[in-house]
């Protein structure tokens, strides 16, 4: 199984590799244009949120296999703490999971909280179109006003042995940009800003999501393959204790009826 | 004076193209067709389906993109799309399904305004194409 996951590791890593200044890009356009927008008041809700704070929905994105280490509960651990201090804040939780295994953890103590599971157990490596999906999803909820925040949680790949479980709020869009980051340029924009927002916006959502789903597959390939890893060189271990032990008490059985032989002939 | 400049195209997947000696790009922007030149002003525009021409000294490549969002900037032209597809690679077989699919789409009468211009333009490029 370590193999296996060392083979799909390659694959998943490269493809979250390639997703990266997709996303980048398109934060970095996003940035610009909410920098530029004239009407900061009439901006699109999802960038401006709906004002309040008041319920929060939460995106848990998690594999459909287990069998990684610490993978899935790193996420889910991460995603409670979150929601206790949420509920001693007194704000309300709506929860999304994605993927079978984040469900399976998080229903039994939030089982009333969560509103939607969606699994992609058929498809094999995360494609655009599954985030479009999600995204949909959250969008018209957003737009339903069923809540007012939402974060995606997932794990972000940083080598093999390491994967940072992220917390990143997706509506309303966080534009906390360090000033030396900020360009300078003027932008000329066509058709105008606010027209552009309002169609980037949805689409920035969908590659947010995709981002996620490219880093936790290459996460999980990463986590499993570590885990995997050990459990093998504990199998082997163990191999090696039992096998010592079997052939003491092997020798042990030949020693007594040596004695045994022995003795019997000495009597005689 | 060199009349090249850099572009790369990217989708979600990946990098799709990337090339250092362009000398012209033309994309279908959402209000018109707009021919992009070296030392153009800064810009960000977004497209609706049509078709990408891009020019360079080895001639003329084709490619028809659905949407997707555009950035000018020092001569480093990006172009993100979810949805591209170089027109020698596009089988009729594949146009045709994807002109049926779009027809359908148009003939509802729950669709947007701006839905439906986005969708016929696409019927329309599509079948130019074929």
């Amino acid at each position: 199984m370590k193999m296996v996951a060392a083979a799909k590791l390659k694959r998943a890593q490269d493809s979250a590799e390639k997703g990266r200044p997709y996303s980048e890009k398109m934060n970095n356009i996003i940035l610009n244009l909410s920098e530029g927008i004239s009407d900061k008041e009439n901006a699109p809700k999802l960038l401006s949120g709906t004002g309040k704070d008041q319920i929060h929905l939460c995106v848990v994105m998690t594999s459909d296999r287990g069998l990684c280490g610490g993978f899935n509960s790193n996420i889910i651990k991460k995603a409670k703490s979150y929601f206790s201090k949420l509920s001693s804040e007194g704000k309300e939780l709506k929860i999304i999971t994605v993927g079978s295994k984040g469900n399976d953890q998080l229903k039994r103590f939030f089982g009333d909280k969560i509103i939607e599971n969606i699994s992609f157990k058929n498809s094999k490596n995360a494609n655009f179109f599954n985030a479009e999906k999600v995204s949909k999803i959250i969008i018209e909820k957003f737009q339903k006003e069923e809540f007012d925040i939402c974060t995606i949680f997932f794990n972000q790949f940083k080598n093999v042995i390491t994967q940072i479980p992220q917390a990143q709020q997706i509506i309303p869009l966080k534009t906390d940009i360090d000033d030396k980051e900020k360009s300078e340029d003027n932008y000329e924009f066509e058709p105008d800003e606010d027209e552009i927002l309002t169609n980037l916006l949805p689409k920035n959502i969908s590659t947010q999501i995709f981002k996620a789903m490219l880093e936790n597959s290459a996460s999980e390939q990463g986590a499993r393959m570590s885990a995997m890893d050990n459990a093998t060189r504990n199998a082997g271990e163990m191999v090696d204790k039992l096998t010592i032990e079997y052939n003491r008490s092997r020798q042990a059985a030949i020693t007594k009826e040596l004695i045994e032989i022995i003795s019997g002939a000495e009597s005689l | 004076m060199s009349e090249e400049f850099k572009l790369e195209v990217v989708n979600p997947e990946k990098s799709f193209l990337s090339k250092e000696d362009v000398t012209e790009v033309v994309v279908p922007a959402f209000e018109g067709e707009m021919g992009i030149l070296k030392d153009h002003i800064s810009i960000i525009s977004f497209l609706k389906p049509g078709m990408i021409k891009i020019y360079s000294k080895l001639g003329e490549e084709k490619y028809y993109v659905e949407d997707g969002i555009i950035e000018f900037k020092n001569n480093n032209l990006s172009i993100l799309t979810s949805s591209i597809f170089n027109i020698k690679d596009m089988e009729k077989s594949k146009i045709d399904e994807m002109l049926r699919v779009a027809e359908k789409e148009t003939a509802k009468d729950n669709i947007s305004d701006q839905a439906k211009y986005l969708i016929d333009q696409k019927i329309e490029v599509l079948r130019n194409i074929n």
